[in-house]
């Protein structure tokens, strides 16, 4: 946590320049210019036009790295590579890396709420689901994503409030706990509330449309590459968003909070406030990236958003790494390769028949019904004992190991004990 | 603005009390039907049977918090490998069920003792979050050994208890055994840990290292080694939890989601309060099931969240909580 800011406050006004409030205007008019890209590609007329979308994004990336200094190469190549992605690899796989978008516009959130502020959430499935209920009803009802995609953020952002305001009379292990008593809530209410929701057996969801028949034009975006960019989109908009909060001054009173309430309140920092902040952006981003979900899957139901999704959502906070964006990258790619992963761990295991018997079974342990949740419990415990900044911290480590090469030093990331910080005796 | 919270929690837990014995009352005037009266005291002990089984997930969990600072979320697990252990014991070792039971409860401590040496021992000074984390991971671990050792599985098991399919008469209302022993054991384990923690040198010294860890140190205990035994004490307090839940619901690997109902008793009663976590589990199973009983379908499953929501905002420490804030 430590390297979250190795920046001064001069550098990151630099870095970015629209400042703190204005942030969300920022994120919104980068959400409407690319979306209004997306729309310009999706013309009948230039319907496969890859160029404008691809000159469009070169323009918001090229406005970003700019002001980046040494990392912009880098980083530039990184974007040429996911905007020239879709065209080279297969369409099973450009439907993976939208759903690493997917998971990683949440888990901007989650770094905003977790990493910043410090408060846990053990329901965000709940913002998860109600942006997916949103969309999804929305579409049914012929409304397109400029409308649909606003109100499922909004709507999220509400619900965040809402559980935020517990957080102004409660702290740390409550709050965590009355998150997740609200998720059930919510997870019940949408099993149960047939008229809307169509309870258990679940909506089928349409694609997302953009433009109205009314209007003389409209896009379908129903192929897996115009899904790609479209989560693509709005995953950079995220990302804006998030990494000008973190610089911004709430970014900044957040960590305090984190750090100590005490000290932050005596700074003058309004707890209630600044909290509630947080709750908001993350329940607002975890409700975008429920949008796009059950737009991509084109299936939602209360059984996708039950407790798992909050706990997989940490999970892969914890293996991506809370001290930086990055993490929510890295975790999101990881979280779904998992899968991929393990079915191909079941397929590459030789058959059982005629093994000697300790052998069978270790064979057959990966077609158990748990092994699943077996390996991402093994991994959250490796984890948080030996790389507890996870993904991100290893390749800080390597970085800084490169980078000063024969004098890096052991105890260099070595963590900080803290005995005694007990909530009852304070 | 913090008055109001408070006349509104007193007006709550007025309100609740009144409604708790108001049945019995009205009764007794003649206002309510004798058979409705005993379908109301029917679903009370049945929803306190099962309140005491959340009550003693939440009284281990609070036992680890109070002591360590540290959130178990896989206290469930921990039950679910005691009421698995026990099965072992009882039903594929065909020992005597007390034996077997007593074996189990014993089998389980060691095994908490271990996690506690193993798992959580290393991230000790890290952030509240990390431990939650490694601890959901342990259930996680733990829930999928389960289902591939040998005997365990995914299916569901019994373990037959000496009370299965009896009944004890109180009246007019018919409690099974199985629920009454759940009470009797529920009562006579808390007494018991009581007695340990007033009377034992163990007992005080896990007191002590729980109230301040720097100052028991100094005093002379162990205080990695208190924490490793608080971890035995309340794996077993687990392992009985499962034994108890085995008769009413059933042996398997997914029975560790009861801690899903636990944590609501365990923060209700005030988190790290011990009279708390037992009452507010009292409290859960007995809403729950009136809830199940006189509220349409669906009420009953989110019945415990709604009670925690209100009781948090309200009184955010709890019933019996202690949690000071610093004024600024």
């Amino acid at each position: 946590m430590r390297f979250l800011l190795r920046t001064s406050y001069g550098q990151d006004i630099r870095l970015f320049p629209f400042g703190g409030a204005p942030a969300l205007w920022t994120g919104l008019a980068l959400w409407a210019a690319i979306v209004g890209g997306l729309n310009v590609a999706s013309l009948p007329l230039v319907r496969e036009g890859w160029l404008a979308l691809a000159a469009g994004y070169a323009l918001v990336f090229g406005l970003v790295l700019s002001r980046w200094g040494g990392a912009a190469f880098w980083y530039g190549l990184l974007g040429v590579a996911v905007i020239v992605a879709p065209m080279l690899v297969g369409t099973y796989f450009v439907g993976q890396l939208t759903f690493v978008f997917v998971y990683a516009i949440a888990g901007v959130g989650l770094v905003i709420l977790l990493g910043l502020a410090g408060q846990i959430s053990l329901g965000h499935a709940a913002f998860f689901a109600c942006g997916a209920y949103v969309a999804a009803i929305l579409n049914a009802e012929g409304w397109d994503i400029l409308v649909s995609l606003p109100a499922a953020v909004l709507v999220s952002a509400v619900l965040g409030v809402v559980i935020g305001l517990p957080a102004l009379r409660m702290t740390g292990i409550y709050l965590g706990f009355a998150t997740y008593a609200f998720a059930f809530i919510v997870e019940e209410i949408l099993a149960r509330w047939d008229s809307v929701t169509n309870g258990t057996l679940g909506i089928a969801v349409g694609s997302p449309v953009l433009g109205y028949e009314s209007w003389g034009w409209q896009a379908v975006l129903e192929t897996e590459v115009e899904l790609y960019f479209l989560a693509l989109a709005l995953f950079v908009g995220t990302l804006v968003v998030g990494l000008n909060v973190q610089r911004s001054p709430t970014g900044r009173a957040m960590m305090a909070i984190r750090d100590s309430e005490t000290a932050a309140a005596s700074m003058g920092v309004n707890l209630a406030v600044t909290k509630t902040t947080a709750f908001a952006l993350s329940a607002a981003m975890a409700g975008l990236a429920g949008a796009l979900y059950g737009h991509v899957l084109h299936f939602i139901s209360p059984e996708q958003f039950t407790i798992l999704l909050s706990i997989n959502l940490l999970v892969m906070m914890i293996v991506g790494g809370l001290g930086a964006m990055h993490g929510a990258v890295f975790g999101a790619v990881f979280l779904v390769m998992m899968p991929q992963a393990i079915s191909a761990l079941k397929g590459a295991m030789p058959p059982a028949e005629g093994l000697p018997e300790v052998l069978a079974f270790l064979v057959s342990l990966p077609s158990a019904p748990g092994f699943e949740a077996g390996i991402y419990g093994l991994i959250i415990i490796l984890f948080i004992i030996f790389e507890p900044m996870g993904l991100h911290g290893l390749w800080l480590k390597v970085k800084t190991w490169f980078r000063l090469f024969p004098l890096y030093k052991k105890g260099m990331f070595k963590r900080q004990k803290s005995y005694m910080a007990s909530e009852r005796n304070r | 603005m913090e008055r109001v919270f408070a006349a509104l929690w007193r007006l709550l837990v007025a309100a609740a009390l009144l409604g708790f014995v108001a049945p019995p009352v009205l009764a007794a005037l003649g206002l309510v039907s004798g058979a409705d009266l005993v379908n109301y005291l029917q679903q009370v002990v049945s929803g306190a049977a099962l309140g005491c089984v959340y009550a003693l997930v939440a009284l281990g969990i609070v036992l680890i918090y109070k002591a360590t600072e540290t959130i178990n979320f896989a206290q469930g697990e921990l039950m679910m490998l005691g009421a698995f252990l026990c099965f072992t014991f009882v039903a594929i070792l065909g020992l005597p069920f007390w034996a077997g039971a007593l074996l189990g409860i014993g089998a389980c401590a060691v095994l908490g003792m271990a996690t506690d040496r193993i798992v959580v021992r290393p991230v000790v000074g890290q952030p509240a979050f990390a431990i939650v984390m490694v601890t959901l991971g342990f259930g996680f671990v733990a829930r999928s050994l389960a289902s591939v050792i040998p005997g365990w599985g995914t299916d569901t098991h019994t373990i037959v208890t000496p009370f299965a399919n009896q009944i004890v008469a109180l009246g007019p209302v018919v409690i099974s055994q199985d629920h009454a022993a759940i009470i009797v054991a529920t009562a006579l384990l808390c007494g018991l840990l009581y007695l340990f923690f007033t009377h034992t040198k163990l007992g005080l010294a896990m007191q002590a290292a729980s109230q301040n860890q720097l100052a028991a140190y100094y005093m002379g205990i162990p205080v990695k080694t208190v924490f490793t035994m608080i971890w035995g004490v309340s794996a077993g307090v687990a392992a009985i939890a499962g034994l108890m839940l085995a008769p009413i619901a059933f042996v398997h690997t997914q029975m560790g989601m009861i801690i899903f109902k636990a944590f609501p008793a365990a923060v209700l009663g005030g988190f790290g309060s011990i009279p708390g976590a037992i009452v507010g589990g009292l409290v859960i199973g007995i809403v729950e099931a009136l809830a199940g009983f006189y509220l349409p379908e669906g009420f009953k499953d989110v019945a415990a969240y709604v009670v925690l929501l209100v009781v948090l905002l309200l009184k955010p420490e709890g019933i019996f909580g202690h949690v000071r804030k610093k004024k600024v």
